[in-house]
């Protein structure tokens, strides 16, 4: 009852205090001492954001930048998960790609930017590599400390019940390293959206969430970049809430192993 | 398994310095570089790409140590440096204060929780034309956005950190007579420090990442991110690559020399990270 009590009493403040802020946001941006361009009214951007919807322009940009992301993320995971197991499993992988990984990953994918739009151009190809680059790093370091930290008495226990590589593989080493492996992917998607908008902004292709909000400042648009860092921020959150959410909450809770994962 | 074994005792046993071990050691941390700078110099000799875009290591060595003895290349680094300071002081000072804040009263919480989850998940670089429509191009919109960005691990983590505070400590704390000063000064800012440090790592890291980017659009006088952005214009990928070469060098040397010292020297020595 009191817990109960409590929670609504944190959303009522909550709403408040989105309410004050919103309210302070809406004077000064009436008040006049900053220009309308600059600080438009919330009813406008809200205007804009529905007239963005309405003739499909957002969902187009959003559908560019999502492309992009799950290209690139794609790539990521498909490259990383397995290097990552490869470098735990033999010393000798291991040996050759962690001075590489350690040296390349300081690095931001950002500053890649301008050498790959030299030699990739404008576009697509671009922005996924560096999607592609960010996003790597996390994966594979998350599932080779991953698959590294399997409790060795499981091994041996499997192995002592019969278990043959195959299996032993299959049955023991991933599900054990797959809380590391899942933080992995959220590490490098949270990565790979950070990457995809700036790479968007800065090697300026045609279309994407992240152009449009750069774009907009060349005319002053503002109230088009505060609805597209809306929708930036919404599917953003989406994705980490939902999508991750329930991929952890359908294997690794599941399976009880969620306190690996946080620890 | 029994190779991550084999792996962990052969770094061990190197760690204690026989010095062939060492050596080996050491040898086999360059071979994958030695692959690498082969591979592209084959590829840069072998002339598939245009020169001009894909210049060979010598080039690379030989533009970095003239821009390094012309003075350019250490001005852009400092000032790059520089800028990723302030605004990680600023982002630290705020980020701490309200992270704090928010784990000691309830009611400030309340009050922040809703913004910092609302802003936090837009990727940070977004924001960027904005603060470029609101404070202009160059320096203080750089400092500013790269310190409101790595703000939010550290908002986190510090909130996080105060809230692990076990109850009991601060009772038993209290139950001895310790006012409130003591026992924020003794009790909470101890026992939530390790996780103020981690955000602290997150924040710089985040603010390291961002920073390059927020260069190349903030048109600022001086700074690498601005001279890799520049050399593109001139085709100067020589230059680019140089600049690259020194963008690393500085994240390593926060990963070496920042991060894993300051986890050392406190966390660790206290006991209180199990790693």
């Amino acid at each position: 009852m009191t817990e109960n009590g409590q929670r609504t009493r944190s959303f009522i403040r909550a709403a408040i205090t989105l309410a004050i802020a919103a309210a302070i946001y809406e004077g000064l941006a009436r008040s006049g001492y900053f220009a309308p361009a600059l600080l438009p009214t919330i009813p406008t951007v809200a205007k804009t954001l529905f007239g963005m919807f309405a003739d499909g322009s957002i969902v187009e940009h959003a559908a560019f930048t999502m492309y992009r992301v799950m290209f690139g993320f794609g790539l990521a995971v498909v490259v990383g998960i397995p290097l990552g197991i490869l470098m735990a499993r033999f010393s000798a992988i291991e040996n050759f790609f962690l001075p590489l990984v350690s040296a390349l990953m300081p690095i931001p994918s950002f500053a890649l930017v301008p050498l790959f739009m030299l030699w990739f151009g404008i576009g697509n190809l671009t922005t996924i590599l560096i999607v592609f680059y960010a996003a790597t790093f996390p994966m594979v370091f998350n599932t080779w400390s991953g698959v590294r930290s399997v409790n060795p008495l499981w091994l041996r226990a499997a192995g002592a019940m019969g278990a043959d590589e195959h299996k032993l593989f299959w049955k023991v080493i991933i599900p054990g390293a797959s809380p590391f492996i899942i933080t992995g992917m959220r590490q490098s998607f949270l990565r790979a959206w950070i990457a995809v908008v700036g790479a968007e902004m800065i090697a300026a292709s045609d279309w994407g969430l992240g152009w449009v909000i750069f774009d907009a400042k060349e005319f002053l648009n503002a109230d088009i970049m505060l609805a597209s860092l809306a929708v930036i921020g919404a599917i953003g959150y989406a994705f980490e809430r939902l999508v991750f959410g329930s991929i952890e909450r359908a294997t690794v809770q599941r399976w009880g192993m969620v306190r690996l994962a946080k620890g | 398994m029994q190779d991550a074994v084999t792996t962990i005792a052969a770094t061990g046993a190197a760690a204690r310095s026989q010095t062939g071990e060492r050596l080996r050691l050491i040898a086999r941390n360059i071979f994958p570089f030695v692959v690498v700078g082969t591979i592209w110099e084959i590829v840069a000799w072998a002339g598939i790409f245009p020169h001009r875009l894909f210049p060979t290591l010598e080039e690379v060595a030989a533009s970095f140590v003239r821009l390094t003895v012309a003075g350019i290349l250490p001005h852009h680094a400092i000032e790059t440096v520089i800028r990723l300071l302030s605004g990680f002081a600023l982002a630290a000072l705020i980020g701490v204060s309200i992270g704090v804040l928010m784990g000691r009263s309830r009611r400030a919480e309340d009050i922040f929780l809703p913004l910092v989850s609302i802003c936090a998940p837009i990727p940070g670089l977004a924001y960027a034309p904005l603060f470029l429509l609101w404070f202009g191009l160059g320096n203080i919109s750089a400092v500013l956005l790269v310190g409101f960005v790595s703000a939010f691990p550290i908002i986190f983590n510090s909130w996080t950190g105060v809230k692990a505070v076990k109850e009991i400590w601060v009772r038993s704390a209290q139950s001895m007579g310790a006012d409130d000063r003591r026992l924020f000064s003794h009790v909470i800012l101890p026992g939530a420090l390790p996780y103020i440090l981690t955000g602290l790592r997150l924040g710089l890291a985040q603010a390291w990442r961002i920073l390059v980017a927020v260069e190349m659009l903030a048109a600022v006088p001086w700074g690498l991110g601005w001279l890799i952005f520049g050399a593109r214009e001139f085709l100067n990928t020589d230059a680019m690559l140089a600049g690259i070469a020194v963008i690393a060098l500085i994240g390593l040397g926060l990963e070496k020399f920042v991060f894993q010292k300051i986890e050392d020297y406190t966390v660790v020595r206290w006991g209180m990270v199990t790693a």
